[in-house]
């Protein structure tokens, strides 16, 4: 529709949404590769990609069991590592406003990528499109090359040669860098990755970044309050 | 370990991840409504994410490591000021990561 001023934003999230599909997709042939060198049959692999969805706990729980741990740590870690996704799906609830299968729909596709690509949009709309290209695209994809990754093994080899965990980060960054513009934006993705960076070494894998969402609960605090929410956003370029 | 424990293990790792993601989706808004709430669960996916990017760029095995992700991290970063397109971002870090990587360095 042309005549719609937002289509072509629109169109420029779920083109966004394709690509993160595409991109983290392509992880899934790792992951299924490596769920079977852990000793999970194809269909348990595959059933991790369709019913679990969000490739940190996936990861955690077969390197868990590659290692021979213990199948409940591997529960608890892949839990552990999820909690994020319930974090996100607080804000993603107020944008989608959805009930019932929808709502149970949206909550399955609520990972990193799906929330980021969300985040990526201005206007709520284009957010909600955001939103399900995202998911889906990941969703597609991510299944899709599990199945390869189990049936014919790590076709693509260790995906560090072809720069794709850089990639990751990279897409991630570009998703958040619309909400850097303003400076609460700034100072809370300031703190969240000096918190996480802090907490890395010392903690468990997944600790650190639900240690970053101390920032956001400590600027939005602050900035709540407006005398001081003055304050900090006048003299403080420097703290950047 | 024996099927059936691998397969109550991946069943409950799936039960428990939805149910987590399920309850974000559930909270009562009028448990997130005042400004205050509202502006921290605003903020919170941009914190998270920060985290996560810190952690895919410089998390190692054992603790923090600075190898091409970095650099192709640090890349994007410029491109994104130059504002470059979304796709050519993600390539050219992926590039930049594997090039940097067939030179032997990180």
């Amino acid at each position: 529709m042309p005549t719609d001023p937002l289509a072509l934003e629109h169109t420029a999230a779920r083109r966004q949404g394709l690509s993160v599909g595409l991109a983290t997709g392509i992880y899934g042939i790792s992951f299924g590769a490596l769920g079977i060198a852990a000793g999970l049959d194809l269909w348990q692999t595959v059933a991790l990609s369709l019913l679990l969805f969000t490739g940190g706990s996936q990861f955690a729980f077969i390197g868990i069991i590659s290692a021979g741990g213990n199948p409940v740590t591997a529960v608890v870690t892949s839990t552990l590592l999820g909690i994020r996704n319930g974090l996100y799906g607080l804000q993603l609830a107020r944008v989608l406003r959805l009930t019932g299968w929808r709502r149970a729909a949206a909550a399955h596709l609520t990972i990193d990528e799906s929330t980021a690509v969300a985040l990526a949009q201005e206007d709520p709309a284009v957010q909600r499109t955001g939103f399900w290209a995202g998911g889906l695209g990941v969703f597609t994809f991510w299944n899709l090359s599990t199945l390869i990754g189990a049936v014919v093994g790590n076709a693509i080899g260790d995906p560090r040669v072809w720069g794709l965990d850089a990639a990751a980060a990279a897409a991630f960054v570009a998703l958040i860098w619309p909400r850097l513009r303003d400076r609460t934006g700034q100072v809370t993705a300031a703190l969240a990755a000096a918190i996480a960076l802090i907490a890395f070494a010392p903690t468990p894998a997944g600790i650190p970044v639900l240690l970053a969402a101390l920032a956001a609960v400590v600027i939005g605090l602050i900035s709540s309050a407006p005398s001081r929410a003055r304050d900090l956003e006048q003299p403080e370029g420097d703290l950047l | 370990m024996s099927t059936s424990v691998l397969w109550v293990a991946v069943l409950a790792a799936c039960i428990l991840g939805f149910a987590t993601k399920y309850i974000g989706h559930l909270v009562p808004e009028s448990l997130v409504d005042g400004p205050r709430r509202s502006r921290i669960i605003g903020l919170l996916p941009v914190a998270l994410l920060a985290g996560l990017v810190v952690t895919q760029t410089v998390g190692g095995d054992d603790g923090i490591v600075l190898d091409a992700r970095l650099a192709a991290v640090a890349l994007a970063v410029v491109l994104l000021w130059l504002r470059a397109n979304f796709v050519i971002v993600v390539i050219a870090a992926a590039a930049l990561a594997a090039a940097l990587r067939a030179l032997g360095w990180g």
